[in-house]
């Protein structure tokens, strides 16, 4: 459950553009959230208090002075930045075992709840699961709901960025059935899964395949 | 051969429901008070009780340092336990407990008993942390509550630019809650350091529910239950939660005295 920071009013995200991370390999969604929050310098606006992910406290990570460098953080926050209609949330610990499903679902209600626009997820993929075709190139993909595909599938062809390739469900056996598969992606392949697509609430998701942190630069350009 | 197929496969079903009832029961955490009275009525009650401090203290060689130093005054009664199981723990049933058992206990002050300590001397896992929390402080009525926890952690652990070999081994560090106001009693946690476990669960509740409480992170080199790493949370002591609770002030032959008794008791198990 979303719990605001201090006494102060919940804030509104209605019309905000969502962004969080899939705690995925290389860690890559959570590096490049980090430095989306660290470089708009986006205030701190709650806690995502959850009994789905394990426990961590540390002082700020974000800290630029003395001032600064003694607020705690947990594992799940929420930073927001109004004047760009931006909210972002941060995940900052695994799951624990068995409560990732119980975890999307609370999501999802927050996220409908709050009224949110758009959401966009920030996931990885193993590098070796590639094939030929996808060692060339960039090693970003996309992957849009329903909702958004029309408005936002014109942009992808400027970008040039390519849709994420359906692999065969049995692979040497039947090629016909294709699937989603996201090795590595942590719940990103659970969240696009039918029931939630046909929701409407996830418009987005950014994926780079990857197995080290350098690829985090790529995310953010 | 199709009913035999089909009384087997229902008996596989049946089996597999008993033990996934039985795992997930086997894995709640119990917490048995030993008595609920209200302060008014002075009669039973499930009611929530008044806390104005809570002090917690995680692993063996805090819970020797609380025993040693706090409840050696004799001035606590055992308020409760925690009941549970995992696969690294059971934890006893009685407050008799040597330092070397699985026990989680309470212990209130007789002269105020809205001052509750707690030595949890037991591993709680991860899906029981957030249990364990909500039964604990569920329990509790806040009356400006402030909360402070002790445990420690392997100096492995500590990430530091400086040469390891050089640490003051062992090393007490804290952190602390956004409403946390008073000084603490030794330098804050760096980053990219991060505490985890169940003391990292009761400070991000305290965080997020905007409760005053600290943690003093003891960092040192000996896993086992150890008289140096025990005396490194001495400046403690003079916090505000604890400097009233330390009502007899030891001198050096009655603290060895009491920490000899403890490791006795170690080497006879």
């Amino acid at each position: 459950m979303f719990v605001p920071c201090g006494s102060s009013a919940p804030p509104d995200f209605e019309g905000f553009t969502l962004l969080l991370p899939a705690v995925s390999v290389g860690n890559v969604g959570q590096l490049a959230v980090d430095l989306v929050i660290f470089t708009l310098d986006m205030p701190k606006v709650g806690y995502f208090y959850t009994d789905c992910l394990v426990p961590m406290v540390g002082n700020n990570p974000y800290a630029t002075a003395e001032e600064n460098s003694t607020e705690l953080s947990i594992n799940a926050e929420v930073y927001s930045l109004p004047s760009k209609k931006l909210v972002v949330l941060q995940i900052r610990s695994p799951f624990v075992n068995n409560k990732y499903r119980s975890f999307c679902q609370t999501l999802l209600s927050w996220v409908k709840s709050s009224r949110c626009a758009k959401v966009i997820l920030l996931s990885s993929s193993h590098a070796y699961q590639c094939d030929d075709q996808q060692l060339h190139g960039t090693p970003l993909r996309y992957l849009f709901s329903p909702a958004i595909q029309k408005t936002a599938g014109e942009l992808m062809q400027r970008l040039n960025w390519k849709e994420m390739e359906k692999v065969a469900a049995y692979p040497g056996v039947n090629d016909t059935e294709m699937v989603l598969r996201i090795p590595g992606g942590g719940i990103t392949t659970l969240l696009f899964s039918e029931r939630l697509i046909s929701d409407g609430a996830l418009s987005w998701s950014l994926i780079s395949s990857c197995i080290h942190p350098k690829n985090v630069y790529l995310l953010t350009q | 051969p199709y009913c035999t197929t089909c009384v087997l496969i229902h008996c596989l079903f049946c089996l597999h429901l008993t033990y996934l009832f039985l795992f997930l029961y086997a894995r709640e955490v119990h917490i048995l008070w030993f008595s609920k009275l209200s302060a008014s009525t002075g009669s039973f009650t499930d009611e929530q009780f008044p806390c104005s401090k809570f002090i917690l203290a995680i692993g063996h060689n805090s819970v020797a340092f609380l025993s040693s130093f706090v409840l050696n005054s004799g001035c606590w009664e055992a308020a409760g336990s925690v009941k549970l199981w995992n696969e690294w723990c059971r934890t006893s049933n009685t407050t008799s407990v040597l330092p070397t058992d699985a026990f989680c206990l309470f212990y209130k002050l007789i002269s105020d008993p809205t001052v509750l300590l707690c030595q949890c001397n037991c591993y709680v896992a991860e899906d029981q942390q957030f249990q364990w929390l909500e039964k604990v402080f569920g329990c509790m009525r806040e009356e400006d509550l402030q909360v402070t926890i002790l445990s420690t952690c392997p100096v492995t652990d500590y990430k530091t630019p400086e040469s390891t070999l050089t640490l003051p081994s062992p090393f007490l560090k804290a952190l602390k809650t956004k409403d946390f106001k008073e000084t603490t009693c030794c330098p804050l946690l760096e980053q990219p350091n991060i505490v985890q476990g169940l003391p990292a669960a009761v400070l991000s509740y305290c965080q997020v529910w905007q409760i005053p409480a600290v943690l003093y992170q003891c960092y040192t080199d000996v896993i086992s239950l150890d008289t140096v790493t025990i005396e490194a949370f001495k400046p403690v002591l003079s916090s505000k939660n604890l400097k009233s609770l330390v009502k007899v002030k030891l001198n050096f032959k009655d603290k060895w005295k009491v920490l000899s008794l403890l490791i006795l008791e170690c080497l006879r198990v």
